[in-house]
């Protein structure tokens, strides 16, 4: 008797959105809206105490934006969704839900710079504390929990050396000591992994790239497995005990599979606001519809650039999980079967001055920081983002001087590698 | 609140203090669920003069002990609490197995009950053998077809407006994490003793013709799990039913129509107590 869900290319084009029931319109109308109409004062008093489904003012939320973050629900197979205005805004509206001044976070050293700042300083100002470990010392993870802490997270592939995050051995560490697992699932998407069918509790996006795809809008979004038993955790007092600041309202005992997100909603966007735009929406679900074909393509072509690299003459090393050399092949052929994504680095023969010919050589590939675009993009850290980084610290971040990140895009891969051939060329002149 | 001790009995009362004076609405969750499928519903009439009782049945969630192996059993557990909480009036509200509980829960408490509704019904509810043997042997492909079957065809499951509880939630994915927590929380053995439970009912439609309250029916038009003709005998059955069916709706009513199910339940209980509820 075998059943099946809706297939994911479906999900990616239909999830959240039946065809507008005012207009007939089948695209996703932007609802640009501050605010919404109640039909009595009955149904406004209902909406504001969570009696009845509904809108009341588009930061808390927005019909647009609804369709992107139930069909980002629908691909990830969680049960719900909170689209926000970046993705630092989804990774600060996660922690600032489950904690305060006082909690611990375990997590993987191997972080978009972003994250790390937040973590290492900016919440450390507020009180949350940061031990960040080797993601790919299991012990590490175990070690470090303290009474306080409250919860773990990584990347699904970390930056800069795709450390593919054991998400279901970190996943155990964490629900044997009754915490949650959060991963950042940007480099990623659903279309490569589900994190949720592997122990994750907790997912966000930075959709501002792959999910977007196309590089004019910054989003961001956190999905809620439903997976976490917040209650029989007993570590999670703002999910499970009353709050005051809602009605009084225990979130868990509104929802037994969702009260993350309800506090998430009612407390976190209402409050802190990092809300995303119904403009936004509409750009990343145009985005979206496209998500398994570009995916699919971004890793055809990114296998044809590593391939490329990994044999040229002036390359020292490709930093890829489908490589044998990769430390984490093993583990990225189990939860990565489809791909390990489209944004990796090499490792340059030479001298920092040879890195950067070889990015100001390129004619396809934009030298810009920002990933996951349509486009093919590049940058040199040693000469941008890390410009001001003793060389001692970059060799300890994963970074020489002639390192190289490439997100890989959509273009012909012949041109792709051409590109590639004549920059390499020049920048060996530079040696 | 805890309705009752050793074993405890759990419901949910809509973010109200319970007042067992006022006109009480007792809400009965189906197989390998809890309160929470009612969330919106509970909430709403907690908040309109209500008392309210979404309960955690016996063995589910909240609630201890294991689950009970007959529907009259689970009836006998939660009238006795309603006597000890010397509920004055109340109408049983049911969903799929709540539905054929609110039937006996009626029958036991004649004198208090102005009402039964029976969300997603049927009778015989018979559970197809291999599902029932896929609930003991393959339980996760068991919540899958549930899953499946219990909302719209296709798409639908995934769609539907507005969200359950709100805006940016998913019905389908939400229904199934509720089934698994059910059985993380409580045991594989829930899911299939709730389906036994189910299937060897047999008093529908005497208990139904019994009863001298109003019975309204509430009935999903895509309801491939209970579908609106399997109710259609105990509907017959009843000396006085409302039926009301919402189109487009499958087994899992209260998320896929919310606003149609409380509406129904509303409208439904200020008829049913004979002083409208403030």
């Amino acid at each position: 008797m075998p059943v099946r869900y809706p297939g994911f290319d479906t999900l990616a084009l239909h999830a959240g959105q039946p065809p507008d029931p005012t207009t007939g319109s089948r695209a996703v109308p932007i609802y640009a809206t501050a605010s919404y109409v109640f039909e009595d004062s009955d149904h406004a008093a209902a909406l504001f105490n969570m009696e009845r489904s509904g809108h009341v003012y588009s930061r808390i939320s927005n019909p647009t934006v609804a369709v992107f973050e139930e069909r980002m629900a629908a691909l990830e197979k969680g049960v719900g969704a909170i689209a926000t205005a970046s993705g630092q805004a989804a990774l600060h509206l996660a922690i600032a839900t489950l904690m305060g001044a006082g909690a611990h976070i375990v997590a993987s050293r191997s972080l978009y710079g972003g994250s790390h700042n937040l973590l290492g300083y900016t919440l450390a100002r507020f009180g949350i504390d940061t031990t960040f470990i080797d993601p790919r010392d299991l012990g590490a993870w175990e070690r470090s929990i303290r009474p306080n802490t409250q919860l773990l997270f990584g990347e699904t592939l970390g930056n800069p050396g795709l450390d593919v995050l054991d998400i279901p051995a970190v996943a155990d560490i964490a629900h044997r000591r009754g915490l949650p697992l959060m991963v950042d699932s940007t480099f990623t998407t659903p279309f490569l992994m589900t994190p949720f069918d592997h122990g994750a509790d907790l997912v966000y996006h930075s959709a501002t790239k792959f999910i977007g795809g196309h590089g004019v809008a910054i989003g961001g979004v956190l999905i809620d497995g439903g997976t976490f038993d917040w209650l029989a955790s007993g570590r999670f007092p703002t999910l499970t005990e009353p709050y005051v600041g809602f009605h009084g309202m225990n979130f868990a005992e509104e929802s037994t599979v969702a009260p993350f997100l309800l506090r998430a909603r009612r407390e976190g966007l209402r409050d802190f606001g990092a809300c995303m735009s119904p403009h936004t929406a509409f750009f990343l679900l145009q985005g979206l519809e496209t998500l398994p074909l570009r995916m699919q393509r971004h890793v055809d072509n990114t296998r044809k650039v590593v391939g490329f690299l990994a044999s040229h003459a002036a390359v020292e090393s490709v930093a890829y999980p489908e490589l044998p050399s990769h430390p984490d092949h093993a583990l990225a052929q189990r939860l990565l079967p489809r791909g390990c994504g489209a944004v990796f680095s090499f490792n340059m023969r030479g001298s920092r001055a040879a890195g950067r010919a070889f990015v100001e050589s390129l004619q396809v590939f934009s030298h810009l920081a920002n990933v996951g675009d349509a486009k093919s993009l590049v940058i040199h850290p040693a000469s941008t983002t890390h410009f001001r980084v003793p060389d001692e610290q970059l060799e300890a971040a994963g970074i020489t001087q002639g390192t190289i990140r490439l997100s890989v895009g959509l273009e012909d891969p012949a041109d792709l590698l051409d590109d590639l051939a004549q920059a390499l060329k020049r920048a060996q002149k530079v040696g | 609140m805890d309705l009752a001790t050793s074993p405890r009995l759990y419901a949910y009362t809509g973010g109200k203090t319970f007042d067992a004076a006022k006109p009480t609405v007792v809400f009965l969750h189906g197989a390998q669920h809890d309160h929470s499928v009612w969330i919106l519903q509970s909430r709403y009439l907690a908040h309109h003069g209500y008392g309210v009782l979404a309960l955690d049945l016996p063995g589910h969630m909240r609630s201890e002990g294991p689950a009970l192996e007959t529907v009259e059993a689970i009836a006998d557990r939660i009238a006795d609490a309603l006597r000890s909480a010397r509920v004055s009036q109340f109408i049983a509200v049911g969903q799929s197995m709540g539905s054929l509980i609110a039937l006996e829960l009626a029958k036991r408490l004649p004198e208090v009950v102005r009402g039964v509704a029976l969300v997603a019904t049927a009778f015989p509810m018979r559970v197809a053998e291999p599902l029932l043997n896929a609930t003991r042997e393959a339980p996760d492909e068991a919540m899958d077809m549930i899953n499946v079957w219990s909302h719209s065809p296709s798409i639908a499951g995934f769609d539907r407006k507005p969200s359950n509880p709100g805006p940016g939630f998913s019905t389908m994915w939400q229904n199934l994490r509720l089934m698994q927590r059910i059985q993380q929380r409580n045991g594989g053995t829930v899911l299939p003793t709730d389906f036994v439970a189910c299937s060897r009912y047999a008093a529908g439609f005497e208990t139904a013709a019994s009863l001298q309250c109003p019975v309204l029916f509430v009935l999903g038009g895509s309801d491939s799990m209970t579908p609106p003709r399997a109710a259609k005998a105990l509907i017959d059955a009843c000396r006085s039913p409302q039926v009301v069916t919402l189109p487009h709706s499958g087994h899992s009513l209260m998320a896929e129509n919310p606003d149609g199910v409380r509406a129904a339940i509303v409208d439904f209980a200020r008829r049913a107590f004979p002083a409208p509820a403030d």
